[in-house]
């Protein structure tokens, strides 16, 4: 191992703000695009869902 | 050779299909090379003789820097296409590129940020590298804001494919800028005419994450495109039928 012990990992040779921030900052903005495009994706689905069963409502009278 | 019609392809109503089943394999790539990338990132390459263990964000900074490059490059070359031979696909793929590219030159700014104000002792400065970097920000912005501002997919994807193609020109600024100018930036971390002066498993690690992102970026652009194409095809009658088989 590397590291001594996970505190010195943490630690990161005291520059923990700057490495910390840099990679949790950039997989936490991965992660909000990823909800993001999943939320437009099931909003849209329902939409179309709606306009589906509009039409077909209309066609059955 | 077996004949494959790429052609079918070209159609946003089989591509559609084809891009859904490429999905899982792109992202599970992605997680995979992410998982090595950062336990080499973390636990293999070795501590910076003069930076310490500050340089670490290079594994970050460094591919998600090449990556807002190559997809502003990919996003232009769609736009052009899609200019040149008015395909509805390649536009929507130029569309789909466009936030992840800005996503990815963000974290190349404010990594940045973060590694220069440890080792210069500043959050930013106006070099030449930055500012084109900056600049390439502000150009996916503006693709992105003036495809939202018209309502006409045709005319909007004309009009972007504009900024794409103009705003190309920035991306070998952004790249030769650390040696054109006197930068307080570093110069080219891998060159292709050197050998890496850092050390192989530093190179290896870099790499690895710069794969991750890639796969990302695909599985990301190919979710994204198809969200697009079922909105632009919403009225046409394979989304019906694609919604009635949904049910």
């Amino acid at each position: 191992m590397k590291w001594g012990s996970f505190s010195a990992f943490l630690h990161m040779g005291g520059y923990a703000f700057y490495v910390w921030s840099s990679f949790g900052l950039s997989f936490a903005l991965f992660a909000i695009e990823l909800l993001l495009l999943s939320k437009r994706r099931r909003t849209l689905l329902k939409r179309l869902g709606q306009i589906q069963r509009l039409n077909a409502s209309r066609e059955s009278k | 050779m077996g004949k494959i019609n790429w052609y079918k392809y070209a159609s946003p109503a089989s591509f559609y299909g084809l891009a859904g089943k490429l999905i899982p394999g792109f992202a599970t790539l992605s997680v995979v090379l992410f998982i090595i990338g950062l336990y080499i990132s973390f636990f293999v390459a070795p501590t910076d003789a003069q930076q310490g263990e500050a340089y670490r964000i290079i594994f970050i900074h460094v591919p998600a820097a090449w990556m807002s490059m190559f997809i502003y490059v990919v996003m232009a070359a769609y736009s052009g296409i899609g200019l040149a031979f008015n395909t509805r696909l390649s536009a929507m793929m130029a569309s789909s590129l466009a936030p992840t590219g800005a996503l990815f030159a963000a974290i190349a700014l404010f990594t940045g940020s973060f590694w220069g104000k440890p080792m210069w002792g500043a959050w930013w400065v106006w070099d030449a590298r930055l500012t084109s970097q900056l600049i390439l920000f502000f150009l996916y912005v503006g693709y992105i804001s003036l495809q939202a501002a018209i309502d006409d997919p045709r005319r909007s994807d004309r009009a972007s494919a504009l900024i794409a193609l103009v705003g190309v020109v920035n991306v070998p600024i952004i790249y030769f800028s650390v040696k054109w100018w006197n930068t307080l930036h570093q110069g080219a971390s891998i060159s292709f005419t050197k050998a890496p002066t850092m050390a192989y498993t530093m190179v290896a690690g870099m790499l690895i994450m710069a794969a991750a992102c890639w796969m990302y970026t695909i599985a990301v652009a190919l979710y994204r495109v198809r969200i697009i194409i079922l909105e632009r095809e919403r009225h046409s009658v394979w989304v019906s039928e694609l919604m009635e088989k949904i049910k």
